[in-house]
């Protein structure tokens, strides 16, 4: 029989996430909202719930644990903040690489610190020319003596502007089918964080460019084999990213349902609260169903990512659904506070621009539906 | 050093007004509301945890409640507690502060020795205050109740404290004492992923009558000398009325209504 049900020590988990992203995350909102920048508290809060160190082995320094409790964490922090939620994520897709690929010394080195968060990890794929397909990626290398020379440009990278270590994917300048993962530091000769974009939703996180101009860095930056850096790279994005994806629109969905619910009950139309209405009824109805389905298609994903079996169509499948599932619950959501959803002191006209951020990170929806017809086709 | 420490499992205090009340039984029925550590019992542990820290005092948990409260003791112990006790038995049920002092304290002298026992001041749910010190009562040691500061501990002799009306009584005591401490003591620390992940080590102790070898008769509902002779749900409502006049005539009024309503 399936067991549909969390441990006691997951939902312990979840309390603590929850308590965490009520007490220590929301009291920087405001500020992210204002300024659009990374408050430096909320990355060192993040590092003190050693939420940094929950994807890393124990013996580097972490705790451990898998995707699903990874998965609750995202959740409930999301649930609070979803720009906290994607930064936290994208922590974890830079941690992922040095996990499954780096050698032991890589291990070794970086793990411990990752995990304390006295550094910061992010992955750099995508491009001007695109992200989903990095085969038409620009940025080259070639080897000069014991060192490899980076040059190229990356684009819409979250946590371009904090990261301390960055795995950047480029293509052998002599052979453009051999593509290969480095470790590039900041302040390395010739890398530096450049343009820092505006997004219209998730405020406070992170997203920027990244310039490589004749970047050199030495042989031990080579992360994975050389020449097969696309696997390095995609397997953190097809897992760790489109799961990181799921675990932030589930808790939008959360916060959704639960602010509306809140509204219909306390406004009152016609002498009783709006939830009396079956309109307004009808809409939290379908946010609940999109939520307790994208939950479902969440945790099966993440389950079966921790029972160490292929995860990434079912995280393509969840990624999708629970991204539209979150645009369309911030919709209702902003609906069913009518003229309130449009001002800023309500959260649901934060969780619009939000909901519309969810979709292009980490592959949009048609590239997720991209992916599932191959899988479906075979 | 050993310090005990009593804990209740409560109806979560954001949900709680999801609680409704039984009209025939009068008691209150938690419709799926979450049970969570009691929150000043939090401050105790956390009282606790700091001597532990501190002084190397062994910390054990003792709570009484039906077998979904194991979930609280556990907490307690992901969050740095040494011991965790759980007094659950249908012989238990029912109880008033009371009955739930007497069973407490029966648990207290079978859980060993001990210097210091403290409790939350109050419970978010009963709020009756009693508890604490009926168990000091019970064990025959002196209870300081709404201990708020520590302020010196040179072994035995302790100097605390403690809330009284609208002062303080600066109270001194020798262990072993039962204190009840309220949210000034201290700011209880955050369920951590590694404490939780250390907790996986630790069982939880599970006592019945029988193994506490108390009389039925003063367990539970049998011995609980409390009658509810009435409940009733305290309905919110907003309501609005419109001044008139001149703005001291709208203060007036004002003032009227607030005397009125107990507000002055």
């Amino acid at each position: 029989m399936i067991d549909f049900s969390f441990t006691d020590e997951q939902e312990m988990f979840r309390k603590a996430s929850r308590e965490f992203a009520e007490t220590r995350v929301a009291p920087f909102i405001p500020e992210m909202e204002k300024t659009g920048k990374v408050p430096p508290g909320l990355v060192q809060a993040l590092a003190d719930a050693e939420m940094l160190a929950i994807t890393i082995p124990e013996e580097y320094g972490g705790l451990g644990l898998g995707y699903v409790a990874r998965m609750i964490a995202l959740e409930e922090i999301s649930r609070i903040s979803v720009a906290t939620g994607m930064m936290l994520q994208v922590f974890a897709l830079g941690i992922d690489p040095f996990v499954r690929f780096g050698s032991k010394e890589q291990k070794e080195f970086y793990l411990p610190k990752l995990a304390r968060g006295e550094r910061l990890a992010t992955v750099a794929v995508t491009e001007p020319t695109g992200g989903s397909d990095p085969t038409g990626l620009r940025t080259t290398y070639f080897k000069n003596g014991t060192d490899y020379i980076l040059t190229g440009r990356k684009c819409f990278i979250t946590n371009a502007h904090i990261a301390d270590t960055v795995t950047i994917l480029a293509k052998d300048e002599n052979d453009p089918k051999a593509f290969s993962a480095f470790i590039a530091e900041k302040g390395a000769e010739g890398f530096s964080a450049t343009h820092e974009e505006h997004k219209v939703g998730m405020r406070g996180c992170n997203t920027g460019e990244l310039s490589l101009e004749k970047c050199k860095v030495p042989a031990t930056a080579l992360l994975g084999q050389e020449g097969k850096g696309l696997r390095v790279s995609m397997s953190a994005i097809g897992d760790v990213g489109r799961g990181g994806m799921v675990g932030c629109a589930i808790g939008l969905q959360t916060a959704c349902l639960e602010a509306s619910v809140k509204f219909a009950n306390e406004r009152i139309l016609y002498g009783k609260p709006i939830s009396a209405l079956q309109t307004i009824q009808n809409k939290l109805a379908d946010m609940k169903i999109d939520l307790e389905a994208g939950r479902l298609l969440a945790y099966r994903a993440a389950a079966l990512h921790d029972k160490g079996e292929r995860s990434s169509n079912e995280f393509a499948v969840a990624k999708y659904f629970t991204t539209e599932a979150a645009q369309r619950a911030a919709k209702m959501a902003v609906d069913i506070h009518g003229g309130y959803g449009c001002m800023e002191e309500y959260a649901v006209s934060r969780f619009i621009r939000d909901a519309f951020v969810l979709g292009p990170s980490a592959g949009t929806s048609d590239i997720m539906k991209v992916i599932v017809a191959r899988w479906v086709i075979g | 050093m050993n310090v005990i420490v009593c804990v209740k499992a409560v109806p979560d205090p954001k949900e709680i007004c999801k609680i409704r009340i039984d009209p025939a039984t009068k008691t209150l029925l938690r419709c799926d509301v979450p049970l969570v550590i009691n929150p000043l019992d939090k401050n105790a542990l956390e009282a606790a945890l700091l001597l532990k820290e501190g002084r190397g005092a062994s910390v054990t948990v003792i709570s009484m409640g039906p077998p979904p409260a194991e979930t609280i003791v556990k907490e307690c112990m992901a969050l740095g507690a040494d011991r965790g006790i759980l007094l659950s038995d249908r012989a238990f049920g029912g109880a008033d502060a009371f009955a739930t002092a007497y069973t407490l304290a029966g648990a207290i002298v079978k859980a060993g020795e001990y210097d210091l026992i403290l409790c939350g001041m109050a419970s978010s749910d009963g709020a009756t205050e009693w508890v604490g010190p009926q168990i000091a009562t019970f064990l025959g040691i002196p209870a300081v109740t709404m201990v708020r500061k520590f302020e010196s501990q040179e072994g035995a002799a302790w100097r605390v404290l403690a809330d009284w009306q609208n002062g303080y009584r600066r109270v001194e005591v020798r262990l072993p004492a039962l204190l009840t401490i309220t949210r000034d003591l201290n700011r209880p620390r955050a369920l951590s992923f590694s404490g939780i992940l250390k907790s996986r080590k630790k069982t939880i102790e599970q006592w019945g009558r029988e193994f506490l070898d108390l009389p039925s008769e003063a367990l539970g509902a049998k011995g609980s000398p409390t009658i509810v002779s009435e409940m009733s749900t305290v309905r919110n409502r907003r309501d609005v009325k419109m001044l008139r006049g001149t703005i001291e005539e709208k203060a007036d009024q004002l003032v009227g209504l607030l005397a009125e309503s107990g507000v002055l």
